[in-house]
């Protein structure tokens, strides 16, 4: 009993009070910031980056395939990228994703995810969601289970993965899809009762990251539903994901 | 001709090196030297013009050293005489080599795919390999997966249950499968490989960096700087102390210990969250690249993680002594899901499962590199086999690993040099790379051609030696016990569909 009390105690309160307000460490690969006045058109960057998410003239980073390496920073000459702590990176749309230089993180913050009010009409304060991992690392899968532990608990705002899909609201995709989760990843999204939601978590899912020049994956469900929001990391980090949520839901 | 060529782990042979042999002259040498001690540790295709040639390498824990032969095949040779009725542990790998290139090992008692992959040589469709079937009144079929209840990597289990009890499992895996050997072939420098290689598993980030850049690095001589070295072993531990406390946490959640699974979940936070102190990301990524490491711990960071680790220790202790002496916890985890150390040798179990049923086997000290031979760690094991084993297994190991780290950090200099450029690959060569990850051996093979490109890439997570394990201790159990079963497992599935 006493030790069971010093456990207690020793836990104190682990969960974040305002996740709306809490930043990530410093060292942490966010928002990229890009200076195009260093910028010599080397291709350097470009050369390196893993998924091809660099554009040259004018400089661009595409944060639907970045998975923030930080390899770029690494190989340019110039100082011409750099990442900032940044972290509230989701958008509720493909192209908003691609930040050119000059773009400041608040400025991007700023529209990136339009609350639906209709949502928050038809959902109210809770939105139910189904995870589907379909052909990634597990890193994504890491994150989306950590929004759920004490630290950050995205419960308490009403929003939680669920054990059917019949009791969500939505779907949300890790992963690029591989070919052999195609079948199911469809199936899954049928079996969830409309209205409903997307949610694509990751470079993988939003782009197919790494492994977008791969055979093995098959994106077809993308050219048939609409995602609501795209969630950039690799993994997004769990305030990522739940601010994202939150914006949507104009909570 | 010799039909072995020995190297250490982590060298580079020259493909000529390599004997090339007819598989039937190989065969009683394979049955015989595995009957006396070594095991697979790897065993794959690579087509050379006409040719098949499949290159076997079999690990001799005792001695340190790894054998390495290859047979070839002919174009009209479309099968040999299977090993797996003999050495059951070769059973997926076969599995695997024959989906890869259409070779039938004859006598193989259970010949499916193991992972459907995009450019396998057999028939992909899934109907095409029924699952095993028990007969008799009474035995019913419980269909789970691909998609799970929860935030899991798919993955489908069929049981074969009489009532309550399990009598079979079969685990039917591939949805991960993402083509990452094939990947890593593509052109381009072997550095640009990286981020793949971090995306083998998620939560193994560190150490399949460790495997892929021993091969990146087997070109030249005295790279990474030590400091790199350090650096990296103290942020494998981590990772390892990190994903061991995680599973504590969902272990605990599985048989409703909140507690343990809310105060394990929130220790695990704080070890990711120093890894992203220094690395910038929760997992390391990004902090391990060619030639050494990226970003320093420099003296504040180094007594920040300092504390903190110790404060982290501190907790596990507290927490871990509570909950293994915890009846409601011992009544769930002993004598549940037993895998004896006969069944677990013979399948060909590695790593943390495999020292739970009581081997010895850890890569760190059988097939030491880099820091490990320098700073060795003591064999921990167990003996029951069973949940229980497993679990403790795991927090003697999160101590360990966390004070091994405290002890690396504590001697660390403030400064040195952390990155020296490597050469590239040699051509023609043969590279292997071992490395012990939070699961067992993660074994990567790398075969470059004449212009030192990268012709095969192999990658063996230790959920290839496990899967099997886990249906194996799952067995006689209530089908209500098979959650708890494969946590204490903890297998990946991404690190086994690729
Ligand atoms: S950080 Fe992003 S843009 Fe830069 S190299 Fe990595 S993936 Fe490419
Ligand atoms: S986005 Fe990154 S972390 Fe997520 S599944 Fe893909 S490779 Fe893994």
């Amino acid at each position: 009993m006493f030790k069971f009390l010093k456990i207690r105690k020793v836990q104190g309160r682990q969960y974040i009070p305002d996740i709306r307000k809490a930043s990530v460490n410093q060292k942490f690969r966010g928002f990229p910031l890009l200076d195009s006045s260093l910028c010599s058109s080397c291709g350097k960057c470009r050369d390196v980056c893993p998924s091809g998410a660099i554009s040259l003239s004018p400089l661009s980073i595409d944060m639907g395939k970045c998975v923030f390496c930080g390899d770029c920073t690494q190989n340019c000459p110039h100082e011409s990228i750099r990442f900032s702590n940044f972290h509230k990176l989701a958008s509720d749309s493909r192209e908003k994703l691609v930040i050119n230089p000059g773009r400041s993180a608040e400025n991007y913050c700023k529209n990136a995810v339009e609350a639906k009010r209709e949502i928050t009409k038809i959902f109210g304060r809770s939105l139910k969601l189904r995870s589907v991992s379909a052909g990634g690392c597990g890193g994504c899968e890491l994150e989306l289970n950590a929004c759920g532990n004490v630290n950050f608990d995205m419960e308490r705002f009403g929003i939680e993965i669920v054990a059917s899909p019949r009791h969500a609201d939505g779907v949300i995709i890790t992963g690029p899809v591989s070919e052999n989760m195609a079948f199911a990843l469809e199936e899954t999204y049928k079996a969830i009762p409309n209205p409903k939601i997307v949610i694509a978590m990751g470079a993988c899912a939003i782009s197919g990251g790494v492994f977008a020049q791969s055979e093995a994956i098959n994106r077809e469900f993308f050219s048939k539903h609409k995602v609501d929001i795209f969630v950039p990391g690799c993994p997004p980090h769990p305030l990522t994901v739940i601010n994202g949520i939150l914006d949507f839901l104009g909570a | 001709m010799e039909n072995w060529i020995s190297e250490k782990n982590g060298q580079s042979l020259s493909l000529r090196e390599v004997p090339v042999l007819r598989f039937a002259e190989l065969r009683e040498d394979i049955v015989e030297k595995c009957r006396h001690g070594m095991r697979i540790a790897g065993f794959f295709g690579h087509r050379e013009e006409k040719t098949l040639r499949l290159f076997i390498v079999l690990a001799s824990d005792a001695e340190s050293t790894l054998l390495v032969s290859s047979a070839v095949f002919s174009e009209d040779e479309k099968s040999y005489e299977s090993l797996t009725p003999e050495l059951p542990q070769f059973s997926m790998f076969e599995r695997e080599f024959y989906e890869s290139y259409g070779i039938e090992p004859l006598g193989h008692p259970w010949l499916k795919s193991v992972r459907f992959p995009h450019d396998g040589a057999i028939k992909k469709n899934e109907a095409d390999y029924p699952f095993f079937k028990v007969g008799g009144e009474g035995i019913h079929e419980v269909g789970v997966g691909p998609v799970h209840a929860g935030v899991i990597e798919p993955g489908h289990f069929r049981f074969m249950c009489d009532g309550e009890k399990v009598i079979h499992l079969e685990i039917h895996l591939g949805y991960q499968h993402r083509g990452i050997e094939k990947l890593m072939t593509f052109p381009g420098a072997i550095s640009g490989k990286s981020v793949l290689a971090e995306s083998i598993a998620g939560d193994s980030v560190i150490a399949n960096m460790m495997a892929f850049c021993a091969i990146a690095e087997s070109g030249s001589e005295g790279t990474p700087p030590l400091r790199a070295v350090v650096i990296r072993t103290i942020a494998m531990e981590m990772e390892r102390a990190a994903i061991h406390i995680g599973n504590l946490a969902a272990l605990a959640g599985d048989i409703g210990y909140l507690t343990a699974n809310a105060f394990f979940g929130a220790t695990r936070t704080y070890v990711i969250n120093l890894l992203l102190a220094f690395s910038g990301s929760r997992f390391g990524r990004g902090l391990i690249r060619p030639g050494g490491i990226v970003y320093d711990i420099d003296p504040e960071i180094r007594k920040a993680v300092i504390s903190s680790l110790k404060m982290v220790k501190d907790r596990v202790i507290l927490m871990g002594e509570q909950m293994f002496d915890f009846p409601g916890v011992l009544s769930r985890f002993q004598r549940t899901g037993v895998v004896d150390a006969a069944t677990a040798h013979k399948i060909g179990m590695v790593g943390l499962a495999a020292r739970a049923s009581g081997l010895k086997t850890d890569v760190r000290s059988d097939h030491p590199s880099g820091l490990y031979r320098f700073s060795p760690l003591h064999r921990l094991s167990m003996e029951t086999g069973d949940v229980f084993a497993r679990a403790f297994l795991r927090y003697l190991e999160i101590k360990q690993s966390l004070d091994f780290v405290l002890e690396q950090l504590e001697e660390l200099s403030d400064e040195g040099s952390i990155m020296k450029s490597p050469a590239p690959l040699k051509a023609d060569s043969f590279i292997m790379s071992l490395v012990e990850g939070v699961r067992g051996e993660i074994a990567h093979f790398c075969i470059t051609d004449s212009d030192g490109n990268i012709s095969r890439y192999k990658i063996k997570d230790p959920s290839f030696n496990n899967w099997p394990g886990l249906a194996y201790a799952v067995r006689n159990e209530g089908i209500s016990d098979f959650p708890l079963c494969n946590k204490s497992f903890d297998l990946s599935y991404c690190g086994f569909d690729l």
